[in-house]
């Protein structure tokens, strides 16, 4: 039987939406205010009436146009979501109630301090929970995002080397790293060198400590590390580092699978960034926002960026400029205001729900489900490393090896399956990567059922001669793939009135 | 533990299938040493109650601003938020997904993002714009940053009109990659000259417009002298209401816009999460920072949305990457939007209307009052005033009388003791004829 | 008659009354797959053998072009900015990135012929 077609498009209740530019009723509002008074403006020459553009449309448009769009969305909610290195755990809803409540929420950072000691509490006790469960010196809570954290460390980094006279000029990252460590560290003027992996997917360590020298300002090495193996020989590292003069930074995008078992201060690390919206359950929300606090040895806490939650005899303070009281020696400023604050009353309250023996249970579980994973789909698929892994299990494409499938068409067939794909091909180290990360917030049931397509996708790619059909995958989503190289060569960014392709660059010259 | 689902059972099964004795068994790779001594200062697991009662006493401590009538601003600013807005950012499917990276089931937060990016476009008069980036501040040294590659320069001007927050982030950012940032002192007064700095060396000049003391301007020459050497203009917004009222920055020629949309995204939040907006010519893009959403077709011809241009992004460029950003301000991003289509054009301009007029009448009765004086001829709906003493004491005094009176502008720029006297107002469509009424009573009294 | 020479990078250059012309291999655009997009260099530009000078990118990599000898550009391939598919179905023919004027024709005997490159690529593939 064929599939029917229809009229609308729709397909049941895949229902397809126009953009809002194309439901447009001039004149049509949802926003209504209340009169405005009679007032002499004060604009004056700077005033402009011009139209701008913008559609107007109804609240009851407005909430079916965004509530279409949700449903053709994949989030955890709705179900597995094993993208490695993104822990996509449940997001308790609980942390967006406590995020709501007028006094977190209807507060304005300029507020007398007198007015917001709740607020600065607040960052105080996340800031406490954060550096208690690390071991380490002290954190900085401005940054906004893993990236971001990773930049506020090598900041310190550098201005500690800055304030030594050290002229050091390398940073030394694995190859496994995410993009996002040489990215940083060129931001901070480093020139980057890789340091390779060795075959059981670690930090070679004698590579590393043989290119260390007086050159090199800090070493990155994100653990565990992204093929989801501890780095065992860390301490080691991390000695061999400091004996050379340089600075031990540690991504933490993967503190999730040790949390509440190990202190990080314990390995002799200088600097960490953690992910609130991966370890903490804040909700990734479709790409942000995150938070990356960042804690810092004693050596490294001087120079972390303003603004400071400061604890005094009267209640608290907010030291709000680099080069006064205890941000002496900051090195300055890198985001708007104190931080993330609303994602930081998120992470507390997930933190204080699952206390410190929860969050020990949560990183053993979610290191339990990788692993489990691991076991059962090595039975028809290759891992790239043995086990136990930790919270996350790579997989390469030798399974693939002859059957014309790639690791893109098997993510693309698991769509159909009803699962989101892993990570596809990352870590760049392992051929044709598949990275999963179940997270702790699955059951046994959900794993089963993921484990049960995830195997019956390898055998049928496996058996042969469904090479055209897992070319062909997904068939059964909102959308079928989609013109990647078309969409780069001739991009199309924006929407535009049709027949109207200059408008908006006249208007802008 | 409420968000554990494995049970004992479970978790004996799974040791079974994976041949291992124990869970502990699976951690042998970490240091035994460091294992044993981990210990942790902190309360075991809480039920929701009791969450709710600790951090509930804790907002309580605040002074939020419903409870009082508050005028401030200095680049966050209390608007109203439409409940729809709330409602559709807390649906799973937006909340709980991450970054699009599987584009067929993704299209959701695709076009959302491909929509905000055409509203962006269209209230700066610019002619792309990206999918967000973490806040105005840091999307202001984004910018920097990308005028010295597109101009291969390394020194940029920064107006003393531009959020000192704006100034410091991108200072810092680029004191690290070695571009020489000037900075001119703060310009309450309105009497700086940008036309004057610019020259060869310079790959931009940053300003901003309504300024940070509320000031307006037309940089439509200061565009034509940036471009005549080659500058890039740089333009930031901290309330996008404004636009809804003035000029756009694209038509006075700018080359970047820059904007905190938080104003529009929800809550204040104490200052964070916000929304960078970041806008620019279409020659520029392949020298852009943050991701991009971009119109293709599925195999099928139908349309849809894919992330592209990614090759200017560190997952694929990693050290020479245009920017380290990875996760942006998806969910606030959308928030924005929403905003943006509840409004539409009719709704987004009677905004911009309201908040003017109740600045107005705010700007009128300060003045009237004696020792006081508004700075600025124009603004939009925020403005200096010079009180008769020092600001910072008149806001604690209006602060026990329940009043959130304004931004003492000591406490950005505690260095410059000839600023102590001025105070930042800002009125928007929350304040009420009441509110006004009852700080220009607490005024009197405080300055009495 | 112009003489062909390759890189280990993978480009190609051909050679005539001492002015190159310099793309990247069939083997190269093979890896990189789809095309999306080339900048090529201004005539004038000086270069040194093994800077930088050109970009190539696909969807999902990006790579540096390399100077296989030192000289001046003459001229880039301004057609490859409208068409960078060119670089797919012609990578040794209209698909060029520039021409560069040689400063010192004896760097040309460092890079291989196509026998050696050949065998090369075919190392690279074992």
């Amino acid at each position: 039987m064929t599939k029917p077609t229809t009229a609308s498009g729709h397909k049941g209740l895949q229902l397809e939406q126009a953009l809002i530019f194309e439901q447009d009723t001039q004149g049509t509002t949802a926003g209504d205010l209340p009169p405005i008074p009679e007032y002499a403006d004060k604009l004056g020459e700077f005033g402009s009436d011009e139209p701008l553009g913008l559609p107007g449309l109804s609240e009851p448009e407005v909430v079916r146009h965004y509530t279409r769009l949700s449903q053709k969305n994949y989030s955890i909610d709705s179900g597995f979501y094993p993208l490695g290195s993104c822990t996509m755990k449940h997001n308790p809803r609980l942390n967006e109630k406590m995020a709501r409540l007028p006094g977190f929420a209807d507060v304005h950072p300029f507020q007398p301090i007198s007015t917001v000691q709740g607020a600065l509490e607040l960052i105080d006790s996340c800031a406490h929970w954060l550096t208690e469960l690390t071991g380490m010196a002290a954190v900085a809570m401005s940054p906004a995002a893993g990236a971001h954290g990773e930049l506020c460390g090598l900041m310190c980094i550098k201005s500690a080397h800055d304030a030594a006279g050290s002229t050091r000029s390398v940073v030394l990252v694995p190859d496994s790293a995410h993009g996002t460590n040489p990215a940083t560290a060129a931001l901070c003027g480093y020139a980057v060198e890789a340091i390779p992996a060795n075959s059981e997917g670690r930090v070679d360590t004698e590579a590393l400590k043989s290119r260390l020298g007086p050159d090199i300002a800090a070493v990155m090495i994100t653990n565990p590390n992204t093929c989801g193996l501890f780095e065992r020989e860390c301490i080691d590292i991390a000695e061999a580092v400091h004996a050379a003069g340089a600075y031990f930074y540690m991504d933490g995008a993967n503190f999730n699978a040790i949390v509440g078992r190990l202190r990080i201060g314990d390995l002799g690390v200088d600097a960490m960034h953690i992910n609130l919206h991966k370890t903490f359950s804040t909700p990734h929300g479709g790409g942000g926002p995150g938070a990356g606090p960042t804690v810092l040895s004693k050596a490294l806490a001087p120079f972390a960026p303003v603004p400071m939650v400061v604890r005094g005899a009267e209640g608290y303070d907010a030291e709000e400029h680099a080069g006064f009281g205890t941000a002496k020696n900051s090195y300055g400023r890198m985001k708007g205001y104190h931080g993330q604050f609303g994602v930081f009353v998120r992470a507390l309250a997930y933190m204080m729900s699952m206390g410190a023996d929860g969050l020990k249970q949560a990183s053993g579980d979610a290191v339990l489900n990788a692993n489990y994973l691991l076991a059962r789909l090595s039975e028809e698929m290759s891992p790239a490393f043995p086990g136990p892994c930790m919270h996350e299990a790579v997989f390469d494409d030798r399974f693939l090896k002859g059957t014309g499938v790639t690791t893109l068409d098997i993510s693309k067939a698991l769509i159909d399956e009803g699962f989101h794909p892993p990570t596809m091909y990352f870590p760049l180290v392992v051929h044709g990567a598949l990275l999963m990360e179940p997270t702790e917030t699955e059951s046994k049931a959900a794993l089963d059922q993921f484990i049960e397509s995830m195997l019956h996708v390898a055998r049928k790619a496996k058996a042969g001669g469904a090479a055209a059909e897992f070319q062909a995958a997904p068939q059964l989503a909102p959308r079928r793939r989609l013109d990647e190289t078309g969409a780069a060569r001739k991009p199309v960014l924006r929407w535009k009135p049709s027949g109207d392709e200059t408008s908006t660059r006249q208007a802008a010259e | 533990m409420r968000y554990l689902p494995l049970t004992d059972a479970n978790r004996k099964d799974m040791l079974t299938a994976i041949g291992a004795k124990s869970v502990d068994e699976l951690f042998r790779d970490l240091p035994k040493d460091a294992l044993a001594s981990a210990k942790f200062d902190l309360p075991d697991t809480q039920s929701e109650m009791e969450v709710e009662r600790t951090l509930g006493a804790m907002a309580a401590k605040n002074l939020n601003c419903g409870q009082a009538p508050s005028f401030l601003g200095a680049g966050n600013y209390r608007h109203h938020t439409p409940a729809a807005l709330d409602y559709i950012i807390q649906r799973g499917e937006f909340l709980t997904a991450y970054t699009p990276y599987q584009p067929e089931i993704s299209q959701g937060t695709l076009q959302a993002i491909y929509e905000f990016q055409t509203q962006v476009a269209l209230i700066t008069g610019m002619e792309v714009a990206n999918a967000s980036m973490y806040d105005g501040a840091t999307a202001c040294a984004e910018a920097v940053a990308m005028a010295c590659r597109v101009t291969k320069r390394s020194k940029a001007v920064m107006s003393g009109k531009v959020h000192p927050h704006y100034a410091d982030v991108t200072a810092t950012s680029m004191k690290f990659l070695n571009i020489d940032v000037e900075r001119l002192a703060p310009d309450p007064f309105n009497v700086e000259d940008m036309i004057g700095r610019i020259g060869p060396d310079i790959a931009c000049v940053v300003v901003q417009t309504p300024g940070f003391f509320g000031h307006l301007a037309n940089f439509s020459a200061l565009a034509n002298a940036c471009h005549a050497e080659g500058t890039l203009l740089v333009v930031c917004v901290t309330d996008p209401v404004s636009l809804g009222a003035l000029m756009p920055p694209g038509r006075m020629g700018a080359d970047i816009v820059v904007a905190e949309g938080q104003s529009l995204a929800g809550p204040m939040s104490f200052g964070g999460p916000g929304v960078g907006l970041f806008a620019t010519r279409e020659k520029f893009i392949r020298q852009m920072p943050g991701r991009l959403a971009g119109e293709t077709t599925d195999e099928d011809g139908r349309r849809g949305w894919v992330l592209t241009l990614s090759t200017r992004e560190q997952h694929i460029r990693r050290e020479k990457a245009t920017s380290n950003i990875c996760t942006n301000s998806g969910l606030i991003a959308l928030a924005f939007s929403v905003h943006m289509t509840l409004l539409g054009e009719a709704g987004f301009k009677r905004l911009a209307k309201l908040n003017h007029a109740m600045a107005t009448i705010l700007a009128r009765k300060l003045d009237a009052l004696p020792g006081v004086r508004v700075l600025s001829n124009s603004f939009f709906n925020e403005f200096t005033v010079e009180l008769p003493k020092a600001a910072g004491d008149v806001v604690e005094r209006l602060a026990e009388r329940g009043i959130l009176g304004g931004i003492p502008v000591s406490r950005f720029y505690p260095t410059y003791p000839e600023l102590q006297d001025l105070l930042l107002v800002t009125a928007t469509e929350t304040n009420t004829t009441e509110d006004i009424d009852a700080l220009i009573a607490a005024l009197k009294e405080v300055l009495s | 008659m112009s003489q062909i020479r390759f890189s280990k990078d993978h480009e190609w250059i051909s050679v005539a009354d001492g002015v190159g012309t310099v793309g990247i291999t069939q083997y190269a655009q093979n890896q990189l797959g789809d095309i999306v997009f080339v900048e090529v260099p201004e005539a004038g530009k000086e270069i040194k053998a093994g800077g930088e000078i050109a970009v190539v990118e696909s969807v999902k990599a990006a790579s540096e072009v390399y100077a296989p000898v030192s000289g001046t550009i003459t001229e880039g391939n301004a057609a490859l900015i409208e068409a960078p598919e060119t670089v797919n179905t012609d990578p040794q023919g209209d698909g060029w990135f520039f021409k560069i004027k040689i400063a010192d024709t004896a760097e040309l005997n460092g890079l291989m012929d196509q026998a050696a490159y050949d065998a090369y690529v075919a190392e690279l593939d074992a």
